[in-house]
C-alpha cells in the first residue's frame, strides 16, 4: 500500500470513530427530514440551510447515508 | 392502492438492485422476492403513517423513502446472515495497522494510539461494542441492531454518546480533533 492510501486509511478511521464535530440529526429525525431534503437538493436549493444538521448526521450515520444516496438515485434516474 | 404497491416496488427493486454486488449467492429469484417484500412492508409502514404526510416533498418521494429503507435493512441483513459479528480484537488489528501506517507522521501516530487507549478506558461496554463494530469492523447498523434486538436509532444515539465521550477525553490530553474537523472541510 501507498503513503497516499495509508494516510486515507489513518483519516477514514479517524472520521469514522469520531463522527461528525457539530451538532447533527438523529436517525429518526433524519428519515423524517429526507424526502424535503433530497428533493430540495435535486432543485439546487439550500438543501443543508434548510434541514441543518442533515449534512453532519449523513456524514456520521453510514445506514442513513446509503438511504440518501439511494433516494437520491432514484429520483435522479427519473 | 395497487398504484401504491407498484409505486413502492419500483423503489424496492431499484434499492435490491444496486445492492446486487453484496448479495453474490442470490439467484434472480430470491432478489426479486426480497424486493416483493420490502414493497409490502413500505405499504404497512406507508398507510399506518398516513397522516404524518405534511405534503413538504411529492407523495411520490415522501413514499419512496419507505420502500428504499425497507429493501436496504433487508439486503444488508441478508448479506450478513449466517456471519459473525468480528470481535473486537479484529478492531484492535485495524487500529494498529492505521497507526504503522502513519508512523512518520508524530502526530496522527499518536493521535490513533491515543483513541485506541480511549476507547479501551473512556467507553462503557455497550458502547465500546457499538463503536468497534461499527465504525472499525464495518457491521452495518442494522444488521447489529438485529443481533442486539435493538434499533437504528438508538444504537446511532449510542454511538453519538461514544463519539463525545472520545473527543473529550482526547481534547483533555492536548488533541484538537476540532481542528481536525476545519482541516478536513479545507
Ligand atoms: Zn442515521
Amino acid at each position: 500500500m501507498s503513503q497516499a492510501d495509508d494516510r486515507i486509511d489513518a483519516a477514514r478511521i479517524l472520521a469514522r470513530t469520531l463522527g461528525p464535530g457539530g451538532p447533527e440529526l438523529s436517525c429518526e429525525e433524519c428519515f423524517a427530514e429526507l424526502d424535503r431534503y433530497v428533493e430540495l437538493e435535486l432543485a439546487g436549493a439550500d438543501a443543508d440551510g434548510s434541514v441543518p444538521g442533515m449534512r453532519a448526521h449523513l456524514a456520521g450515520c453510514p445506514a442513513c447515508d446509503e438511504d440518501h444516496r439511494s433516494l437520491l438515485g432514484l429520483l435522479g434516474d427519473g | 392502492m395497487v398504484e401504491l404497491h407498484a409505486l413502492l416496488l419500483k423503489a424496492a427493486r431499484f434499492e435490491v438492485n444496486r445492492r446486487r454486488a453484496s448479495l453474490p449467492h442470490l439467484r434472480g429469484d430470491d432478489h426479486e422476492d426480497l424486493a416483493q417484500q420490502s414493497a409490502d412492508d413500505a405499504l404497512l409502514a406507508v398507510l399506518g403513517k398516513l397522516g404524518e404526510f405534511r405534503g413538504e416533498s411529492r407523495f411520490t418521494t415522501w413514499a419512496y423513502k419507505f420502500a428504499l429503507l425497507e429493501a436496504g435493512v433487508k439486503v444488508r441483513r441478508r448479506a450478513w446472515q449466517g456471519r459473525e459479528v468480528p470481535l473486537e480484537d479484529e478492531a484492535w488489528a485495524v487500529l494498529a495497522d492505521a497507526r504503522r501506517g502513519v508512523s512518520g507522521e508524530a502526530e496522527t501516530r499518536d493521535l490513533i494510539e491515543a483513541l485506541g487507549e480511549e476507547i479501551e478506558r473512556s467507553l462503557s461496554a455497550h458502547q465500546r461494542a457499538v463503536l468497534v463494530a461499527v465504525t472499525l469492523n464495518d457491521v452495518p447498523i442494522d444488521v447489529l441492531a438485529e443481533r442486539l434486538g435493538s434499533s437504528r436509532g438508538a444504537l446511532y444515539k449510542t454511538l453519538h454518546d461514544a463519539r463525545r465521550k472520545l473527543r473529550a477525553a482526547l481534547a483533555e490530553r492536548g488533541f484538537d480533533t476540532a481542528e481536525r474537523d476545519r482541516s478536513e472541510q479545507r
